[in-house]
Order: C-alpha cells, then sequence, then structure tokens
C-alpha cells in the first residue's frame, strides 16, 4: 500500500488557504467592513428601539404576513424574552440572522437564476451546494477566522454558507417548475431573456423561493450558537456559557428565547408566500 | 476553380446548385468569381442579389445547397427559371409561409442521423442504431397568405415540434423557413424577436395563461414587452377580448375561467398584436367536444373578417376536415399528403392515410361541386326538335334551359318537348321555373334531404345563377361512400370555372 502515495488533499487545501491569505486585505477587507458595517446598523436599530416597538411591529408583521392568531403568540413570546431579560442578546442575534439571510439571497437567488438558465452551471453547483451543507462548520470557520479575525463576521459568513444552499436550490427549482409552455408563451410573444425572468419565471417561482428564504432564516438562526463561539454576541453566547458553566436553567431560558425568535421568524416568512394565487 | 451558383425550384424544392466554371444564366453581372473576390463574400453579396433582384421572386432562393456535377440538372434548373420567371411576372403571390427541407433531430449527434435519414434509414431504425430522435424529416410545404393550413398526424408524427420550428421555439437540424420572404432561419436573436412580436401569434394545447395575470394583463403580454404605452396597449387589448367575447371577465384570473374561455384568452392574446400568421399547437384539443366545436366555428367566423395565415396543428380529423382550407398530413415527422380535405379524403395517397381518412364522414366534407354531373342545357332560340335531339343524343330525361351566358331560365322534360314537336310550342313557354337548385358550395350533408324530396335533378348554380352541373342521385351516393375519384384535374377545373364565373359576373 505503501507505493501508493497519499492524495495530498490537506496541502492543496492550506496552500489554497495561504494563497488567498497572500491577498487577504485586498479580497476579504471589503467584505469584512459590509458586513460588519450591516451588523452594526441592525443590531443599532434594534437594540436603540424601544422593546415595545419593536415587539408591536413584529405583531404587525404576522399580523399582515401570517395568519392572525399567530399575532398573539408573537406579542406573548416576545413580552417573555424580555421578561427574562434575554432582549439585547435577542436583538443581537436577530440582527445577525437578518444579515447573514440578507446576504444569502442576495447571492443565493442570482446563483439560483444561473443554475436554471444553464445546466453546466447547476452541475457545477450541486456538488458545492453539498459541501456547503455537510461539511462540518468548524471545518471552515478555521479559516474564517483567518480570513477576518475573532467576532460576528466569520460568525455570519459561516451562517451564509450553511443557509444559503437552499435559497440556490429552491430558486432554481422554482424556474425550471414553471410550465414549459409558459416559458415558450413568453418567448413566442417575443420576450427578451429578461422579460422572460422578470414576467413570468420569477412571478411563478415565487412560492418556492420564499419557500427557500425561510428555510435559509431557519438554518442561519441554528448557526448562531457556533458563530458563538468565535466570538459572535448574542443569545448563542448565552447558551454557550451556559454549557460552559453547566447551568441548566439559563441554558434553557436561552434556548428557549432561540425558538421563540424561530416561531415567529417562521410564520412571518411561511406564510407570506402562501398567500399566492393557485397556478393552473 | 471557378463557381457558379443558381437558386431556383426544382420540383418544388428551393435549392441551390453550385457548379464548376460553366456559363449558363442570363443577367446582369458576371456569374463567376473574380480571383480576387474572397469567396464568402461573393457568395453572400450572390445571394443579397437574387434576393434583391425583380427578376426573382423572393421565393426563388436558398433552400438547400446541393453541388452537382450534373449539367442536364443545371438545364432543367435554367427552364425551370424561365417558367418562374413568367409566374412572377403574372404577379403570382409569394406564399406568406414557406418551409423548405426542414429537420429536426433531437440528440447529440444530429448530423449523423440526418446523413443515415439520407441514405434510406428510417426512423425506428436510426433510434434503434443511435439513440437519436428524428422529430420532423425533410418537410416543405407552402402556406398561402389568408388560408388555414392545418397539420394533420397522431401523437409523436412530429406536428408540434413542425409549429416550433416555424416561430424557431426550437431550433432546426436542417432546412429553412421564409415566412413573407425573410429567411426566420439564420436571423439574429433581435431579428426573430421583431418577427414574433410583429408577425406571429401563437395559441397553446393547454392554453398557457400566465395564471398570476388577469385575463386583460395576459392579453397585453404581447404589447406589454414590446413597450407599447399603458393606455394604448389597455385599448388594443380591450378590442382582443371583446373579438373573443370576453368582456365581462377582464378582470377575472385564468383559474376563475372555464376551459373554452381560458382558451378564448389564449387565442385573444394571440391577436393582440394583431400579427399576419397564427401558430395553433392543438389549440382546441384540450377542450371537451362540444366547446370545441364552438371554438371551431368562432375561429371560422373571425377568419371571415381577419384573414389571418393560420398554421393549425391537429390529431382530429373532423377538426382538420372543418377549419382547413388545406390539409397535411404527417408521420414519422414526414409530410404523407397535402391536399384540399376533400382530396385527401377521396384521393387518400396511401394505406396510411386511407385508415386515417376511414371513419370520417365523407357528406360533411364533400360538397355539390365535387359530385356533380355535366349538366346538359341548350338556350331557348332553339327548337323542341334540336332539344328532344340534344335529349337522345345524351340519354337524359330532361333539359336545361339556359341563356346566352349560361344563367338558367328553366327545365323542360322530355315529355313536354315531344308534346310541343307536335303543338309548335316554344321551348321558353314549355318550361318548367320552378326548380330546385343549390349553390357550388352546399355539403352532401345538407343535400341528402333535399334530394329525398324532389323529384328532378337539381340543378347546381353559382353567382348570377349560372348553371355549373347537375345533381343525380347515384353520383351523390357515390360520393358518400368515396367511389368518386376527383382528380386534381377536375377540381382545378371547375374551381377556375367557379371562380371565371364569379369575376364575369
Amino acid at each position: 500500500m505503501d507505493s501508493v502515495p497519499k492524495v495530498p488533499i490537506d496541502k492543496w487545501v492550506e496552500g489554497f488557504v495561504a494563497f488567498l491569505g497572500e491577498y487577504r486585505g485586498e479580497l476579504f477587507d471589503p467584505i469584512d467592513s459590509v458586513i460588519s458595517g450591516m451588523l452594526t446598523f441592525f443590531s443599532t436599530v434594534l437594540t436603540g428601539v424601544p422593546f415595545f416597538i419593536i415587539i408591536l411591529l413584529f405583531g404587525a408583521l404576522t399580523w399582515v404576513f401570517g395568519k392572525r392568531n399567530t399575532m398573539i403568540t408573537t406579542v406573548i413570546g416576545l413580552s417573555l424574552i424580555y421578561n427574562l431579560g434575554y432582549w439585547e442578546n435577542t436583538m443581537e442575534t436577530l440582527g445577525l440572522v437578518i444579515v447573514s439571510a440578507l446576504v444569502s439571497i442576495v447571492v443565493g437567488i442570482p446563483a439560483g437564476i444561473l443554475c436554471a438558465r444553464h445546466d453546466a452551471f447547476r452541475n457545477l453547483m450541486t456538488p458545492v451546494l453539498d459541501l456547503m451543507q455537510t461539511m462540518p462548520a468548524f471545518v471552515y470557520l478555521i479559516p474564517a477566522i483567518f480570513f477576518f479575525g475573532l467576532g460576528e463576521v466569520p460568525g455570519v459568513i459561516a451562517s451564509v454558507i450553511f443557509a444559503m444552499p437552499p435559497i440556490v436550490r429552491l430558486t432554481n427549482l422554482g424556474i425550471r417548475q414553471v410550465p414549459q409552455e409558459l416559458a415558450e408563451a413568453a418567448d413566442a410573444f417575443g420576450s427578451t431573456g429578461w422579460q422572460k425572468l422578470w414576467k413570468v419565471q420569477l412571478p411563478l417561482a415565487k412560492t418556492t423561493i420564499l419557500a427557500g428564504i425561510n428555510q435559509c432564516i431557519m438554518l442561519a438562526l441554528s448557526m448562531v450558537v457556533i458563530a458563538a463561539m468565535i466570538g459572535a454576541k448574542g443569545l448563542g453566547a448565552d447558551v454557550y456559557r451556559a454549557i460552559s458553566q453547566v447551568d441548566i436553567g439559563r441554558g434553557f431560558e436561552a434556548g428557549l428565547s432561540i425558538v421563540i425568535i424561530a416561531i415567529v421568524l417562521d410564520r412571518i416568512t411561511q406564510h407570506a408566500g402562501q398567500k399566492e394565487r393557485e397556478t393552473i | 476553380m471557378y463557381r457558379s451558383i443558381f437558386y431556383g425550384e426544382i420540383n418544388g424544392q428551393l435549392i441551390h446548385m453550385q457548379s464548376n466554371g460553366c456559363r449558363w444564366i442570363r443577367g446582369s453581372g458576371s456569374r463567376h468569381k473574380p480571383s480576387n473576390v474572397d469567396e464568402k463574400q461573393w457568395i453572400l453579396n450572390r445571394k443579397t442579389e437574387y434576393r434583391e433582384s425583380t427578376m426573382w421572386d423572393a421565393r426563388y432562393y436558398v433552400g438547400l445547397r446541393i453541388s452537382i456535377s450534373n449539367h442536364a440538372l443545371v438545364c432543367c434548373g435554367i427552364s425551370q427559371f424561365f417558367v418562374l420567371r413568367k409566374n412572377v411576372k403574372r404577379g403570382k403571390r409569394m406564399p406568406k409561409i414557406q418551409v423548405r427541407q426542414l429537420s429536426k433531430v433531437f440528440g447529440r449527434q444530429p448530423q449523423l442521423a440526418l446523413k443515415l435519414l439520407a441514405e434510406g434509414w428510417t426512423k425506428e431504425q436510426i433510434f434503434r442504431q443511435t439513440g437519436l430522435s428524428v422529430g420532423v424529416n425533410q418537410v416543405s410545404f407552402d402556406v398561402e397568405e389568408g388560408e388555414i393550413f392545418v397539420i394533420m398526424g397522431l401523437s409523436g408524427s412530429g406536428k408540434s415540434t413542425l409549429v416550433r420550428l416555424c416561430n424557431r421555439l426550437i431550433e432546426p437540424t436542417s432546412g429553412t423557413i421564409f415566412i413573407d420572404g425573410e429567411e426566420i432561419i439564420g436571423m439574429n436573436a433581435t431579428q426573430l424577436r421583431e418577427v414574433r412580436r410583429k408577425k406571429l401569434g401563437m395559441v397553446f394545447q393547454n392554453f398557457a395563461l400566465f395564471p398570476q395575470r388577469t385575463v386583460r394583463e395576459n392579453v397585453e403580454f404581447g404589447l406589454e414587452i414590446q413597450h407599447v404605452p399603458v393606455d394604448a396597449r389597455q385599448e388594443k387589448a380591450r378590442e382582443a377580448i371583446a373579438l373573443v367575447g370576453l368582456e365581462e371577465w377582464e378582470n377575472a384570473y385564468p383559474v376563475q375561467l372555464s376551459g373554452g374561455m381560458r382558451q378564448r384568452v389564449g387565442l385573444a392574446r394571440a391577436l393582440a398584436n394583431n400579427p399576419d400568421v397564427l401558430l395553433m399547437d392543438e389549440a382546441f384539443s384540450a377542450l371537451d367536444p362540444l366547446i370545441r366545436k364552438d371554438m371551431q366555428d368562432e375561429l371560422l367566423e373571425l377568419q371571415m373578417t381577419m384573414k389571418k395565415t393560420i398554421l393549425f396543428i391537429t390529431h382530429d380529423l373532423h377538426e382538420a376536415l372543418r377549419l382547413g382550407d388545406r390539409i397535411a398530413l404527417m408521420r414519422d415527422g414526414q409530410l404523407i399528403q397535402v391536399g384540399r380535405p376533400e382530396e385527401i379524403m377521396t384521393d387518400p395517397a396511401d394505406e396510411f392515410v386511407k385508415k386515417f381518412v376511414e371513419d370520417a364522414d365523407l357528406s360533411r366534407v364533400l360538397v355539390a361541386k365535387n359530385v356533380m354531373k355535366r349538366a346538359e342545357a341548350i338556350t331557348p332560340d332553339k327548337g323542341a326538335r334540336v332539344a328532344l335531339q340534344l335529349m337522345m343524343d345524351n340519354g337524359v330525361s330532361s333539359l336545361y334551359i339556359v341563356d346566352k351566358k349560361r344563367s338558367l331560365l328553366g327545365l323542360v322534360s322530355a315529355y313536354d318537348v315531344s308534346l310541343a314537336i307536335s303543338t309548335g310550342e316554344t321551348l321558353s313557354t314549355i318550361m318548367k321555373t320552378d326548380i330546385p337548385t343549390v349553390s357550388p358550395d352546399t355539403l352532401l350533408h345538407d343535400l341528402i334531404p333535399m334530394m329525398a324530396d324532389v323529384h328532378v335533378p337539381i340543378a347546381v348554380v353559382g353567382e348570377q345563377q349560372r348553371l355549373l352541373g347537375v345533381l343525380v342521385k347515384g353520383a351523390v351516393l357515390g360520393g358518400l361512400v368515396g367511389k368518386v375519384n376527383i382528380s386534381d384535374e377536375r377540381i382545378e377545373r371547375l374551381r377556375v370555372e367557379v371562380k371565371s364565373d364569379g369575376l364575369r359576373a
């Protein structure tokens, strides 16, 4: 067996990371500043605005997008978080999730559209997406820390890597599921590629894409604890501290807060898509 | 080596011939390539020259490129050329759509399948050996302006592929298509889009309405993507919706409509940008039979005023017979027969067509002029004796009386004529004038009850009461069982007669 040399994947990856490291400034500083700028903005807004306004805002959002009776659950749940004393950390977490979701959407939807239009691109993306979803987060957290340093930015990066695949997949699926006759109709009347995309494919794929966004937010939320391990603030930090101190009570409280946030976000985004008219 | 090229039509196929250094066309300019000119550019210039030449109608350019060494073919081409030129000078109209040698092969190596087809392999052999699927196999036909051209075939015969090739929703493997003399194949994306926007409308089998848009927004779609201002396009959309009678439903969504109504919207959407050509892919096949018949009637009614050129795809023979001015039968990607409905019915090209049309109701296809016999007639100034002699010569028992322009005046029977010979009366005093007449386009279906009621022959008259022929029971019954073999020539002659009658009138 010794005669067959080991495939030096480790060396390749290290070499690649080292190569990226050399150009760290040019490559990663813009990303770093954009993400930390967004994070600062959201955490300032969310922690700066009085808690009852935020609660009312979320109540209104569930009223508009979700089912009416979940509004009560939302208001009670968020009030409970405030009562337990996790309000500020919850808002930090929410900011982290919103930024991760925004980045995922901005990158993921165009990537999904490209996948739907070009089979070759989809074939290239599929294993990449598999890798993103299944590679243990700690593996790419190490280089992320190397590039961005400790803190919230690598946390966002890790969340984006984990949470973006459903958006890409479901955008691709949604567009491909548009009945061929409808795409043909758009072409037959002389649409340009963009017109077909905007006026036919995206509107019809909307429900599926929204399901992708919903999944993305849920997955981003599930990454907050891991993000906390590399220095991100928020509920994840509380959970992490509770684990290290074996503080069962506080751990449960922080975990419960994450669950409440998850339910609220899920109800808002899940039902947004379902109000669409049935397709023929 | 010099090269000459020639564009022309031989045996109904547009060809582009190349020959080696042979002079054969009279005309302006050299047909030989000067040595200092790039060959590709030269050929391109020649093409343009032919295209723009007044001597050549736009219909006579590149279809199929064949290299020939056989000068006989060239000579044949030349004679063909003069025939064509004569046609052009006579003002023969250019067909709206010309399809030439169009083929489509699905699979990775389409050219291989084309080669095998040329070697005489069948579609099935090719599929078994290479896995390539031949959709459309060297199809050529013309569609005249204002006609409904029906392409009929079973599923898998390539008819839907064929219609999609016409607006290049599917790219052909070889062959070409002209619409108004403009070559669709080879257009760049922008030109193609212009043609699709301005000239072609399409109606789909499953309607293909956009579910998120209202009826009006669906109908507006074609105009919207052309950036027509909102007011103008709403106006046009409303007109189109009114045409199909859905004014009340303007703001409904497709899910709220029944199948028939949805297809009306589909039709309105195709009509909204006022295209010359409508491509209708099994447009009524998804509707239930009664609604389908309504839609067919409505299409025919609309067509009376619109005069669009319609390429209609169907698998339903009765639909084809009802709608088609001409019908093309398709099997395994090839056209088996192209002709008027009555030709297809009475003169099927092969067993396949025969089987296909077997169960069709001939009485709803054949019209009076298809089964009428020559009518014996005489002018009233002739004497009774002449009339009797004429009857005896032709073995008939009655004779029509017509004036000099062959307008029908009346009918005399042999009995009356023989009486008149003894009394000395003239033909015009003894003739009966209340005789049954029908127009040449009356369906047999409507003739039969009439024939049962009357006991004298029925006269077929054109405009101005012009006598065209006579219906006798034997011939009509023969027509019903398809025993009457109507040759092209005869129909054509009848047609010309009817037409020239119309003109003279």
